[in-house]
């Protein structure tokens, strides 16, 4: 009854390229969006953000197409102007029009004769906010409001697809997480494609259908959240979504030596290979073992705590392996934390992912 | 393209005094200029000068820093009110201040005389600049400079007066640009400056070489005077580090010297205002009885009205490219269009004027006389202000709000109608404000420059007050201050408050 009519287009661009002045932005890039969210997950400075704007048509790319819904909007001939895309835009700090209040901002895109419509009261209740609002004024409003009522604006007039840049960049932690989950459960009831630019990987991953990694103008991975964590497809990805301790090994089939003893992998390799290993994946034993400098037991490989990250709910410590340069990364429930100093047995549980190392060095 | 066109066309326009003066001197021969330059009448000229404008800007100074620190870092009973009629002598134009105090005694007639009505015209020029600083002033500093053992007075000397030495710098280079530029004040004063001088050449000579040399020895002063304030300025920057909210200082308690400073301030506010202001009272009433030209005044009034209304509307319209530029398209081409408006700001009326009167009669002679150049005179002088207020409230419009509503389904032109114009209005009309405020009360350009038989507040004032008709001058004096009093409130309101500071900054332009 709330949602729209469910006009949501796709997104797809080919061989994108970009660049300002001698600055290669984009370098031909690939993005499928088919429906639901997809979030480009990079480092500032990555191409993201003028992805976007190439999308919403504020800019025109140097080569390659655009194409939203059926409809070509760049690459084929004249660029279809921003205005004419149907393409809703919720930029940083929500950017709501300072000299009009919530509703006229929530009104702006839609016709004369539908402006005192319900279709305001209709996306106010999308967004979860109560009517109340509708005749304060942007400054009056906390952080998450604008949030809310600037994507309110962008739905109002039904688009095919919506671009979010940044948007929660600005709210604080608490504040982020609410406004973030609200957003996504409005876009999905407006059944809205969306494409939501981040360079948080907790955001990307949390709200995201599909999250699309992207560095130096280019994307590593796009695949659903759990396999860009999982399944990387490479250490870059590995190292940039979640944390992870890199070890060199060499892998015969299933297993593979490394400083962490014998590990099981998730497919076969052989040769030398770089083993990504997640904080979770490392339990921490207390060393029951005495005296220094004997051999690894079946508790695992002896480590000595370098320092703990306490955070309530668990806790991150680093501990060095024994006559070893190595530093692991573990993370450990809240009950059970070792001191700094300590001596520990580190044992690697589940399979871990190997990438070939490619030459040797 | 067309507006780095228009904005190419604002700021050659605003260098054509400079411009003028730089080369119609190189034209003149060496040998002439220097016997011009050596005679005995032109020294005394620039001892008149640089004697006043060390004095003057002395006591500007002294004045405006200690009645600042008085109303915001002491407890001075009713400091708002004391903050308010301290400021109030910017409403008072110079030369109707000098009229009030030679109405009441000859004795200002000296260099003593000029020396301190200038002054009281003047000190709110420092005042103001350096209450903005002081109320911005970290209270943080203080009270580390406590803990590291100084007293108030060690704390006030090594910490409060270096944080905000770039405004009270700011401010006594303001002084004494005026001061290089008064006319009215000092002829009244009969205190003979390289202004007045410039003035009387021009009537003795109309346009010889004499007036333009004068006006190129009183360029070099307002240049020195840029020079020395940079170089005293020097690399510092005085900015807040860190953020947070600011706490008010505790004030010093006055104690036993209350009596003593409110004797004192208040004494000061007997001569700045009081005097002028008691005087023409007395002169409206003894005026009113002889005879009150009605007539005559509402004529001056209306001219003087649509002359500024001209000013501050071109003046807004010239500063939009320019402003649109250094805003939208920072770079070294909007940079460099931006600060060529300035220079003007420094340069005193006459020379402005002058320049405008030659020009024309060499180039455009139909122009010579007429409205247009008058308006045009204003523009120049007050651009720089428009600049200021317009490029503020444009900032408030940035462009990312263009790009929502275009993907929102608006065309440029209806984004621009919608969403730009609505929230750069405001700044518009105070930008028009201070600009026709600026013009409504100034005399010496629009002596020079208007055409014959034109009768502003200004201009009539000045013959009358000039010609000792001091009863008939009151009327338009007193229409003068009223004019005066929106654009002090304004300025006394923005040293305050954070939001306004931006308002404060026409008077730090040219630095």
């Amino acid at each position: 009854m709330t949602a729209g009519p469910g006009r949501a287009a796709g997104l797809r661009v080919q061989g994108l390229r970009k660049s300002f002045g001698d600055t290669v932005v984009l370098d031909g890039v690939d993005l499928d969006v088919p429906d639901g969210i997809t979030a480009v997950l990079g480092a500032s400075g990555c191409g993201k953000t003028t992805l976007l704007r190439l999308v919403a048509g504020f800019l025109e790319p140097d080569g390659g197409t655009i194409t939203i819904g059926d409809r070509m909007v760049a690459g084929g001939g004249r660029p279809v102007p921003a205005r004419r895309r149907r393409v809703g835009y919720v930029p940083q700090e929500g950017a709501l029009f300072p000299h009009l209040d919530v509703s006229a901002n929530v009104a702006f895109g839609l016709a004369r004769g539908e402006r005192r419509s319900a279709r305001v009261r209709e996306v106010l209740d999308l967004v979860e906010l109560p009517s109340s609002v509708a005749h304060r004024q942007p400054h009056e409003l906390s952080g998450g409001q604008q949030q809310r009522v600037a994507l309110a604006r962008a739905l109002a007039p039904q688009p095919g697809l919506v671009l979010l840049d940044e948007p929660f960049s600005s709210l604080d932690a608490g504040l982020r997480e609410d406004t973030g989950r609200a957003v996504a459960r409005a876009l999905r009831a407006s059944g809205s494609t969306a494409v939501l630019v981040t360079h948080d990987q907790g955001e990307a991953l949390s709200l995201a259908d599909q999250v699309a990694v992207m560095a130096a103008g280019r994307f590593l991975q796009i695949s659903p959240p759990g396999e860009i964590y999982l399944r990387p497809a490479s250490p870059e990805v590995a190292a940039f979504v979640g944390h992870a301790t890199q070890l060199r090994g060499t892998a015969g089939g299933r297993t593979a030596r490394c400083d962490l003893g014998e590990l099981g992998l998730l497919a076969d390799a052989s040769g030398p290979v770089l083993i990504v290993v997640r904080p979770e994946q490392v339990n921490v034993i207390p060393d029951r073992s005495s005296g220094a400098g004997g051999a690894d037991g079946a508790d695992g490989v002896r480590a000595e705590v370098l320092d703990v990250s306490y955070f309530g709910h668990d806790a991150t410590l680093r501990a060095r392996i024994h006559d070893r340069d190595t530093v692991v990364i573990s993370r450990v429930p809240a009950g059970g934390v070792p001191a700094p100093g300590t001596s520990v047995c580190l044992r690697v549980s589940g399979e871990v992912l190997a990438f070939p190392l490619e030459g040797p060095r | 393209m067309v507006l780095a066109v228009l904005g190419l066309v604002v700021a050659a326009t605003c260098l054509l005094p400079l411009g003028y003066v730089v080369v119609s001197s190189a034209q003149l021969g060496a040998g002439e200029a220097v016997d011009f330059l050596v005679r005995p009448r032109v020294g005394q000229l620039l001892w008149n000068t640089t004697r006043l404008l060390v004095a003057g800007v002395g006591l500007s100074v002294v004045i405006g820093v200690g009645c600042a620190w008085l109303v915001v870092r002491t407890n001075l009973r009713a400091g708002h009110l004391w903050h308010g009629v301290l400021a109030a002598p910017l409403a008072v134009p110079a030369f109707v201040n000098g009229y009030g105090w030679v109405s009441t005694t000859h004795a200002v007639q000296s260099y003593g005389g000029a020396v301190l009505v200038v002054s009281l015209s003047y000190y709110p020029l420092v005042y103001l600049p350096t209450v903005a600083a002081l109320r911005r002033l970290d209270p943080g500093l203080e009270e580390v400079a406590a803990a590291l053992g100084h007293g108030p007075v060690a704390s006030f000397a090594r910490v409060v007066l270096p944080a905000i030495s770039p405004a009270v710098l700011g401010g006594a280079l303001l002084v004494g640009l005026h001061l290089l530029g008064e006319y009215g004040a000092l002829q009244i004063l009969n205190y003979p400056t390289l202004t007045t001088g410039i003035l009387d050449q021009y009537r003795t000579s109309f346009n010889g070489p004499a007036a333009t040399l004068l006006a190129l020895v009183l360029v070099a002063f307002c240049l020195l005077l840029l020079g020395v304030e940079l170089l005293a300025r020097g690399r510092r920057r005085h900015s807040r580090v860190g953020s947070g909210v600011s706490r008010t200082a505790t004030r010093v308690r006055l104690g036993a010297w209350s009596p003593v400073v409110l004797t004192g301030v208040g004494g000061l506010v007997v001569l700045a205002l009081g005097v002028p202001l008691a005087s023409l009272g007395r002169w409206l009433v003894r005026g009113a009885s002889t005879e009150f030209p009605l007539g005559d005044l509402v004529a001056a009034t209306g001219t003087t009205v649509g002359l500024a209304l001209a000013g501050g509307v071109v003046a807004t319209i010239a500063a939009l490219p320019v402003a649109w530029l250094a805003v939208r398209h920072r770079g070294l081409f909007a940079t460099t269009l931006e600060r060529s408006v300035y220079p003007a700001n420094a340069l005193p009326g006459i020379v402005v004027a002058l320049a405008l009167v030659t020009v024309s009669i060499r180039s455009v002679p139909a122009l010579y006389q007429t409205v247009p150049l008058l308006v045009l005179g204003y523009v120049i002088l007050f651009l720089p202000r428009a600049v200021v207020s317009v490029r503020g409230t444009l900032e408030l419009a940035p462009p990312v709000l263009e790009d929502v509503a275009r993907s929102l389904g608006c065309s440029d032109a209806a984004a621009a109608r919608r969403v730009t114009l609505p929230l750069v209005l405001p700044g518009l009309g105070a930008s028009l404000a201070l600009v026709s405020l600026a013009v409504s009360t100034e005399l010496t350009a629009t002596l020079l420059l208007s055409p014959i038989g034109t009768s502003t507040l200004a201009t009539e004032f000045w013959q009358k007050a000039y010609s000792v008709e001091y009863g008939a001058a009151a009327p338009y004096a007193a229409l003068l201050i009223l004019l005066s009093i929106p654009a002090t409130w304004l300025l006394s309101r923005a040293a305050n408050s954070s939001g306004l500071r931006s308002a404060l900054r026409p008077l730090g332009a040219v630095s």
